[in-house]
């Protein structure tokens, strides 16, 4: 099982996610520059966090147009794994592999805080470590992670079951004031309809190890670390 | 002397004393850029002046120190191969006026200080002073998004700092960074100019005409035309920096960099000439027609000049150039050689075929005529007698003021704004006493704090500037690391008034005395004068000194801001601030004064800012600090908090709701001659609030003895509400709504 990790100029959370892989969860870490036109045999690509190119246009806007992201495009058609985060879900939905657009926040400022996220669908290969409506604890770190589509695709999502993680309070109730960002719907991260390409706003890479806090992230990492192959194969 | 010279000498802020000291050791007149370059290097901000001889009194040695001042930042060793290094700068006057621009820039500035030593920075923090709110809520609103708007977008965690509002900061607010960064100590660069011949490179940002003059600008008293020097506050890119980041990380792969110098104050002109100028007998050989440039039209003047930022200086072996501009390359960004360095002592600036300046490098480092300045004690702030004061009626009623004052309450609206988790190496989040790094690869941990209560250094400036370091460290202490060593950042009013000056002199002696005492170096620092301001004409302001034309100037209390370090071995054995679990015993250790002078109480309750600071006691921190780090290491504590403004009543409030459990006590009945009001709200100094198992109090109290520190019980930990029998009882709802309400 190899873990590709792009690196865009202004990428941060390639070292964290880096980190997680190789020394928590003890998998196959490869790093790839953003003008690799080459995968490198990777089963699943994380896109990390940061402010690709410095995000000046907006977030997303000129990472989509990356010499990599051709590749994880036909990638991802194929059935392989790409799991954007924080920069790396803005840049999926730039790049058309997911629905919708992650906006300002709602209170206009950046936030950095822990957030309880309800998981809604644990048959993918994210989150199959996850129990039926568990509710997990993520930190965010973001500007622009309010998530918005038209009412359409909105309800397209909806119906069928595309949202992974709603921001919640504790208890896994669904409220306004667990809602960080004003995200529609409390949506915090989806799923694109074939259950391979995943967007979350929240960093899973900056809790898996208790010391910082939680390790809820890392259920995340080892589901896929356990699903990545049997995906290939189906 | 011509107008024209004299009208010249105004532009580049240089006295007609200092333009003869320049002609006669060139034994001509400068032209005109030779007076711009040595303008810039000879500003306060540059040249230290007015504050060289004071600082030499600083301790800056120790078993740890790699690296004193004198380079880019300074480097401890931290054990397991690898050096912390670390330093602290103004951005004030930039920030004034601009302050988004002004405070990005300067976070960008102190990372290109901590790159330079070879470092990856780990962690930043920011002391902050504003004037009260709403007044000063531009200052604020720009200068928090600005350390945000740096900060997150080049992915280094914002861990710490202070934040503090006083009257006097409303037209001068401060604004400090610090920087750490981690490198191993066989790696530690440093940025010395070695070697004749080999080349020097300038890469990142291209050359603009952005922040000419800022240094010199820095070095002036702000008025109503400063508003006009805006073009002078420089604009920052993080982008870049990141990408300029990065490549000189990947710097380390190749032996072939010599040295790595930022470009920040005075430009090329001052890295050039500090990078030459500390090798003995260096010079450097610059064609301005070679630096990269981002528009047209710029003179040898300008690109000597200019504060473009995200620049770096890199000086590499002679043929090996390519090897260095591939791996800038690969990050898009630009590199160029533009020069190289000789052995001749001077910086010889050329324009293509042009000759355009030649300066010995000595006389831009350390030419300029220390001046000599005189100091005279201010006048004693007002007195106290406490016997004035209306007692203290309801004191469950006083916590909720003073927690709902801006000063003490609740930093999350600040801190929640600052990525401070990217790094994965936050083991102690901001909002406690110290922030902790880990070091990954190893168990160490690395905590860091800044510190500075400037109504103690206003009210006395030579115990002020000691109860910040002892505080600093007190800060470390809590979350059981060792205080290590310190970086300073000095700011204050315009030392040409003798009351000022007296004010730096008290503020250095303090801090190295407390330094001294509490075996802690200062390897790094920054010194910021002339905060202060002249209203606009026509409006009011505090009586404090004049100016030839009547209007009168608000001047800044001295500040300076303490930035520490300190290393637990493990940093499985951290504490947090929070109370951690019911039936805890809940300890106050050291002792209470009626250390009310200079109180968050008095100027909270009675609008006052009188008396004396808290007394301290150097010998008496060390031993109280030496017994929180012994039961820390013995893993008797289950937290630590360091009692410090609002003094202990406070103090618990914040240990019960950053552990979410209240606290039973049974009143307080202090024995005279300590105050009621002192027992509660009094800041006397090394004490902290500790919670412990009741299977460890009989350790605990040995320990203390053998410590010779006093140790009291004040209650037990559990229920949700703050007790003291037959005193006052508060939910932690109301205590925490009053706490989290002010600055949102």
């Amino acid at each position: 099982m190899k873990f590709g990790v792009v690196v865009f100029p202004g990428t941060w959370s390639d070292r964290d996610c880096g980190w997680v892989i190789d020394q928590v969860l003890g998998a196959e870490l490869q790093y790839l520059w953003h003008k690799d036109a080459d995968l490198k045999g990777c089963d699943c690509i994380i896109l990390p966090g940061g402010f690709a190119y410095g995000d000046y246009l907006r977030t997303g806007a000129i990472a989509r147009f990356a010499p990599v992201m051709e590749k994880i495009g036909e990638f991802a058609d194929r059935g392989g794994l790409v799991w954007g985060i924080c920069n790396g879900f803005q840049v999926l939905c730039e790049a058309g592999l997911l629905p919708g657009a992650l906006i300002r926040n709602a209170s206009l400022e950046y936030r950095c805080q822990w957030t309880n996220l309800v998981v809604e669908r644990t048959d993918l290969p994210f989150t199959s470590q996850c129990a039926t409506r568990e509710v997990i604890s993520i930190p965010i770190g973001h500007g622009e992670g309010s998530y918005f589509a038209d009412p359409a695709t909105l309800s397209r999502l909806e119906q069928r079951g595309q949202v992974v993680f709603r921001y919640c309070d504790a208890g896994g109730r669904v409220t306004s004031n667990a809602n960080p960002n004003g995200s529609l719907h409390n949506i915090a991260g989806i799923v694109n309809a074939r259950g391979n390409v995943l967007g979350m706003m929240p960093h899973p890479e900056r809790c898996a190890e208790a010391e910082l806090g939680g390790t809820d992230g890392l259920k995340l990492f080892r589901s896929v670390a356990e699903n990545a192959m049997k995906v290939l194969a189906s | 002397m011509s107008l024209n010279t004299q009208r010249r000498l105004r532009e580049v802020a240089l006295t007609p004393d200092e333009y003869l000291a320049i002609v006669e050791e060139l034994k001509r007149p400068p032209n005109e850029v030779e007076l711009g370059m040595l303008g810039v290097l000879w500003s306060e901000h540059c040249s230290y002046k007015s504050s060289k001889a004071l600082l030499r009194r600083l301790p800056s040695t120790g078993a740890a120190v790699i690296q004193g001042p004198g380079e880019n930042a300074g480097a401890v060793n931290i054990g397991e191969g690898w050096a912390a290094v670390f330093k602290i700068e103004s951005h004030n006057h930039p920030s004034a006026i601009e302050p988004y621009q002004g405070a990005a820039t300067g976070v960008g500035g102190i990372i290109r200080d901590i790159i330079a030593m070879g470092a990856r920075p780990i962690a930043l923090l920011d002391s902050l002073r504003f004037g009260p709110q709403p007044a000063s809520s531009h200052h604020v609103e720009g200068v928090v998004a600005g350390i945000g708007g740096y900060g997150n977008c080049i992915g280094i965690p914002t861990v710490g700092g202070e934040v503090y509002f006083e009257e006097c900061y409303t037209n001068n607010p401060l604004v400090n960074a610090m920087c750490v960064g981690l490198v191993r100590v066989d790696r530690l660069m440093r940025a010395r100019a070695e070697g004749t011949g080999n080349s020097l490179m300038l890469v990142g940002a291209e050359t603009g005409r952005d922040g000419i003059h800022g240094a010199s600008f820095a070095s002036l008293e702000l008025d109503e035309t400063s508003s006009e020097r805006r073009p002078a506050v420089q604009v920052g890119n993080p982008f870049l920096e990141k990408c300029l980041l990065e490549a000189c990380m990947d710097l380390a792969h190749t032996d072939a960099v010599v040295a790595i110098q930022d470009l920040g104050a005075a430009g090329l002109t001052s890295s050039v000439a500090e990078c030459a100028g500390r090798v003995n007998g260096a010079g450097a050989h610059i064609d301005v027609g070679r630096v990269p440039r981002r528009e047209r039209g710029m003179t040898p003047y300008h690109v000597m000049l200019s504060e473009s930022q995200e620049r770096m200086l890199v000086v590499v072996q002679r043929g090996r150039e390519a090897e260095v501009e591939a791996i800038f390359q690969a990050w898009d960004l630009t590199s160029a050689v533009i020069g190289h360095v000789t052995d001749d002592g001077h910086l010889t600036v050329v324009d293509g075929a042009e000759k355009v300046a030649r300066l010995p490098i000595s006389l831009l480092t350390d030419g300029a005529p220390p001046r000599r300045l005189i100091g005279v004690a201010a006048e004693q702030p007002p007195g106290l007698d406490l016997d004035a004061l209306p007692p203290l009626v309801d004191a469950g009623a006083t916590l909720l003021r003073l927690l709902a004052s801006p000063n003490l309450s609740s930093r999350r609206g600040i801190f929640r704004r600052y990525d401070h988790m990217v790094g994965d190496a936050t083991v102690i989040p901001p909002g406690g006493d110290a922030a902790m790094l880990r070091v990954k690869g190893t168990r160490l941990g690395l905590a860091v704090t800044t510190d500075c209560n400037s109504r103690y250094c206003h009210l006395d400036p030579h115990v002020g500037a000691q109860l910040a370091v002892a505080e600093a460290a007190r800060n470390l202490v809590a979350t059981g690391a060792h205080p290590l060593a310190v970086t300073d950042c000095l700011n204050f009013a315009n030392p040409d008034r003798p009351e000022v000056y007296w004010e730096m002199e008290e503020t250095i002696a303090g801090l190295a005395h407390a330094c001294r005492a509490l075996d802690l170096p200062i390897v790094s620092g920054n010194v910021s004068l002339y905060n202060e301001s002249f209203p606009a004409r026509g409006e009011g302001g505090p009586p404090q000194s004049g100016r030839p034309d009547g209007a009168v100037s608000s001047a800044i209390y001295p500040t300076p801001v303490v930035g520490m370090i300190g290393l637990i071995d493990d940093y499985a054995k951290r504490l947090r601030a929070g109370l951690r679990a019911e039936g805890d015993f809940v300890l106050l250790i050291g002792s209470s004064h009626n250390d009310l002078g200079g109180s968050e109480y008095l100027k909270v309750e009675h609008g006052l800012v009188a008396g004396r600071p808290p007394a301290l006691d150097l010998a008496r921190e060390r031993a109280v600090d030496r017994l929180v780090l012994a039961a820390a290491d013995n893993g008797l504590l289950h937290s630590a908090h360091d009692c410090a403004e609002g003094g202990m009543l406070v103090a618990l409030a914040e240990c019960c709701l950053l552990g979410g459990i209240g606290v039973r006590c049974p009143a307080i009945r202090p024995e005279a001659p300590l105050r009621m009001e002192a027992a509660f709200f009094g800041e006397s100094p090394s004490r902290f609030i500790v919670s412990v198992s009741s299977r460890a109090m009989p350790e605990l109290q040995s320990l203390a003895r053998r410590h010779h520190v006093e140790i009291s019980l004040l209650g037990l930990a559990g229920g949700d509400s703050i007790e003291f029998e037959g005193q006052f009882r508060l939910p932690l709802a109301e205590i925490r709504q009053a706490w989290e309400g002010a600055l949102t």
